[in-house]
């Protein structure tokens, strides 16, 4: 198979070192650092933004920043964190670092559509943060933008928003459609879809929602800028629009949107447990029809955010039976890791512990979920910080928990070395229990009254906002020793070798870090990723046999 | 002696559960229960409490068990067992979950349904004795009700009140005693029945003590009704964000003995109230 090599397509011009990662490159591997690095610094800004939220709300008044400013904060807050960091990391950079690896491609489909995709994201996040700046104020509706209050805000830093929502979901389809296409049609010959690594078939998955639902958003946004800029009337029932019928669009895609940050974190750990527990992964079958029955229920339950507000009563009641119910191949997915760990042997590192961290945030998100889902419950937390719980233990304690396991697990085939153990435990039990501090309290603050998105609150809820100002505090610390951890393992860190996991899956089969087109020589076919584990009376020689045939492929 | 495993894991259950119970019925995480409404929410809390506590509890007690019991002895390179499946244990899995969500959802609904929430609220206008409300016959003239809480239809005298929602106030008008109020006093035992109508943004309209939440929308009336049980003041808090002054606004429910109800509605009659802040009747 003939993929552009970027060394051939422009000679001398391609920088090299550390350059080509400020560079456009079109190796898929690059393109991955670069969505992690640029979604990483990001995740900082994001978090800042959290620690100002979390300043403010620990006194009940309105005392630390202004109103508006409170506002423009939450609203950046949100959309930084979804669009720019656990949407293009979970996707952009874990996907394109490993999806080429675990279909035997030198690259992915379009290596130059990857790059613009990547390349659209630093521009747009800047404009986004610069509205803060330039535009004199900063969109102030939220991430959801609800119409009439996103017509009635200031327009400017409204349509700047808008702006850089299209840039980054024009990058997000991009993306997906690169990865169904390279999944479907860059597969080694003689590979099967049911042989793939189940990161292969997450990302298939979310590659399809992302292709159905953005452009719905897209659209809607449009229709909204109309709205703003030329005195349309689609949104506005001062003139005959419907705001509801925004509400709808926007969850058509944004419901979806909770699926595209988790389900590639459910890939993602996939990979990571099996290695670590040395046993295969428990029914892959039944991962493999959970993750697409999740894209196919996902795309009908995006009313349930839309409870308490115009929706006639059958619509209530058919939204909560169809979110009730993704909670079943959800929990299978669920069952089946932690059958994965049974009678297993299990090293207990970081990436091990931020995967297990994952399942109980989840599982207690999911919990919560659950209940959300049912009319009457939601009808009583309904935007309130019960919500703002629950939706964090599902992307933070579920997807950014994953996103640090994956470091922890892949640091040492983006760069060869290891990273620090104990540094790594520091981070994991700062950020566990920052976390829990954080946002546990959220939900008892939630069912008694306090509404989400407010810079001041009823008195009685102090104490438990304070706690969670400390939580946060924790997480902001937890940053520390994953930094410092990075930076120096990159530089000083002990050589791990090219395998130090012991790994079967075929990213671990070549050099680590990897040359520029993967392997030299052929790729290798693996068919048994999960192939681990000692079969009782068995012979081992077995698996020795396979893991030489495979690693025929390096030199 | 050796305990059988089957046991074993039978009394886990057993505990689990009961665990799970006494939890869900002892652990109070809601405010104060002052509507009809509420006792009904609470017995669904407890449910959705107790089975998420039993789930909960299990998975975190597999995790920490498989993290101990079946970590890497030091110097031990070897694997696990090489199980990749188990398909009666995975319908098992499949089948216990899909139950109890098919029970909370038929449960829940049953809780919507004593909420009044499946009252169709198109014939409500027609069902109303309502002062404002003429053409019954017409009702495709009839202002459309887009969403909320209907009747329970129990048949009773409902006060009519109409909130007008603006940045960023709660403005409370009675359509029988012409009363424009900034507070919402209601008496107690009696159905109230909101219609809500948004000037400028999308608000929402929410009594922690009663657990009733619904939008206020501009161009989109939508209703809400509720039957207060337990005098006493409770807060009113917009929970869509509204704009600025979002967490600010804030008003009072005030669940009047019937008589002192009466008594300020007697109080408030004339035009000159001052508990409105100063804005045109609606």
């Amino acid at each position: 198979m003939t993929v552009a090599n970027p060394l051939e397509l422009e000679p001398g011009l391609q920088p090299q070192g550390w350059l080509r990662y400020l560079s456009f490159s079109l190796d898929h591997k690059v393109i991955g650092i670069q969505y992690l690095v640029c979604g990483f610094l990001f995740y900082l800004v994001g978090g800042a933004l959290a620690g100002v939220i979390r300043t403010e709300l620990a006194s009940p008044m309105s005392d630390f920043v202004g109103r508006d400013t409170y506002n423009e904060v939450l609203t950046l807050h949100g959309t930084i964190m979804i669009f720019l960091w656990i949407v293009p990391v979970v996707n952009g950079a874990f996907g394109n670092y490993l999806i080429p690896f675990y279909v035997g491609a030198r690259d992915m489909a379009f290596p130059r559509l990857n790059a613009v995709a990547f390349w659209l994201i630093p521009p747009a996040g800047l404009l986004l943060i610069s509205s803060y700046f330039l535009a004199g104020a900063a969109s102030q509706s939220g991430w959801t933008a609800y119409p009439p209050l996103s017509l009635t805000t200031p327009a400017a830093g409204q349509i700047v928003w808008i702006l850089s929502v299209l840039l980054l979901g024009g990058s997000s389809i991009f993306g997906g459609i690169n990865f169904i296409a390279t999944v479907l049609k860059l597969r080694r010959p003689g590979l099967k879809l049911m042989q793939l690594p189940m990161f292969c078939w997450a990302m298939l998955g979310t590659s399809i929602l992302v292709v159905l639902a953005t452009p719905v958003l897209a659209g809607t946004l449009v229709m909204l800028s109309f709205d703003i800029i030329a005195h349309t009337g689609f949104f506005n029932p001062s003139l005959g629009g419907n705001v509801v019928v925004y509400q709808h669009l926007f969850w058509f895609y944004s419901h979806p949107a909770v699926y595209i940050m988790v389900l590639p974190a459910f890939g993602l750990v996939s990979e990571i447990l099996p290695v670590h527990a040395r046993k295969p992964l428990f029914g892959y079958t039944t991962m493999v029809y959970s993750i697409m029955a999740i894209v196919v229920l996902g795309l009908v339950v995006w009313a349930h955010h839309m409870f308490t507000s115009g929706t006639p009563p059958w619509m209530r009641l058919f939204f909560t039976i169809a979110t009730s119910f993704i909670a079943v191949p959800t929990g299978i997915k669920f069952f089946n890791w932690l059958a994965t760990l049974w009678g297993g042997k299990i090293a207990l590192n970081s990436a091990v512990l931020f995967s297990c961290a994952f399942i109980f945030n989840f599982v207690f998100g999911g919990i919560t979920g659950v209940a959300l889902a049912q009319v009457p419950f939601d009808i009583h937390v309904h935007d309130t910080y019960f919500v703002v719980g629950h939706f964090h233990y599902i992307v933070y304690g579920g997807s950014v928990f994953v996103i640090f396991a994956s470091l922890y697990h892949w640091y040492p085939k983006f760069t060869g070395r290891l990273l620090n153990e104990d540094l790594g435990r520091l981070h994991f039990v700062l950020t566990f229990i920052g976390f829990n501090l954080c946002f546990a309290p959220q939900h008892w603050l939630g069912l008694n009254g306090m509404p989400r998105r407010v810079a001041e609150y009823d008195p009685a809820f102090t104490t438990w906002n304070q706690v969670s100002s400390v939580g946060a505090l924790l997480m902001a610390i937890s940053t520390l020793p994953l930094l410092i951890n990075v930076v120096v393992t990159a530089f000083r860190g002990p050589v791990a070798g090219d395998n130090p996991w012991n790994a079967l899956t075929p990213e671990w089969l070549t050099s680590s870090p990897p040359p520029v087109e993967n392997w030299i020589g052929e790729a290798p076919l693996v068919t048994e990723p999960y192939g681990y584990g000692e079969h009782p009376g068995g012979f081992d020689l077995d698996r020795i046999s396979g893991r030489d045939l495979w690693s025929s492929g390096k030199s | 002696m050796a305990v059988p495993p089957a046991l074993i894991t039978l009394l886990i259950g057993v505990v689990l559960t009961l665990a799970g119970l006494w939890v869900g019925h002892n652990v109070n995480l809601l405010p104060v229960e002052a509507s009809s409404n509420a006792p009904v929410y609470d017995d669904l809390f407890v449910v959705l409490f107790s089975i998420g506590t039993i789930l909960f509890l299990g998975i975190t007690g597999l995790i920490v068990y498989s993290l101990v019991r079946f970590r890497r002895r030091t110097g031990d390179t070897g694997d696990g067992l090489a199980i990749e499946g188990n398909l009666p244990l995975e319908i098992v899995w499949t089948a216990i979950p899909a139950v109890v969500v098919l029970f909370v959802g038929i449960y829940s609904y049953d809780i919507y349904e004593r909420m009044g929430g499946m009252a169709s609220l198109h014939d409500h206008g027609a069902m109303a004795p309502m002062v404002e409300q003429v053409s019954v016959q017409s009702s495709g003239q009839d202002e459309r009700i887009w969403g909320g809480i209907g009747r329970s239809g129990d048949g009773g005298a409902v006060l009519p009140v109409d909130v007008t929602a603006m940045q960023f106030a709660f403005i409370f008008h009675y359509p029988g005693a012409e009363i424009t109020s900034g507070e919402l006093h209601v008496p107690l035992g009696q159905s109230v029945e909101l219609h809500m109508e948004a000037r400028d943004v999308i608000h929402a309209f929410w009594v922690p003590q009663f657990r009733l939440k619904q939008d206020v929308i501009p161009g989109q009336p939508t209703v809400l009704t509720f039957t207060p049980t337990r005098a006493g003041s409770y807060p009113i808090v917009c929970a869509e964000l509204c704009g600025p002054y979002h967490g600010g606004m804030r008003s009072t429910v005030v669940v009047h003995e019937p008589e002192a109800f009466e008594a300020w509605l007697q109080s408030n009659r004339p035009a000159t109230v001052a508990a409105a802040p100063g804005h045109p009747t609606g």
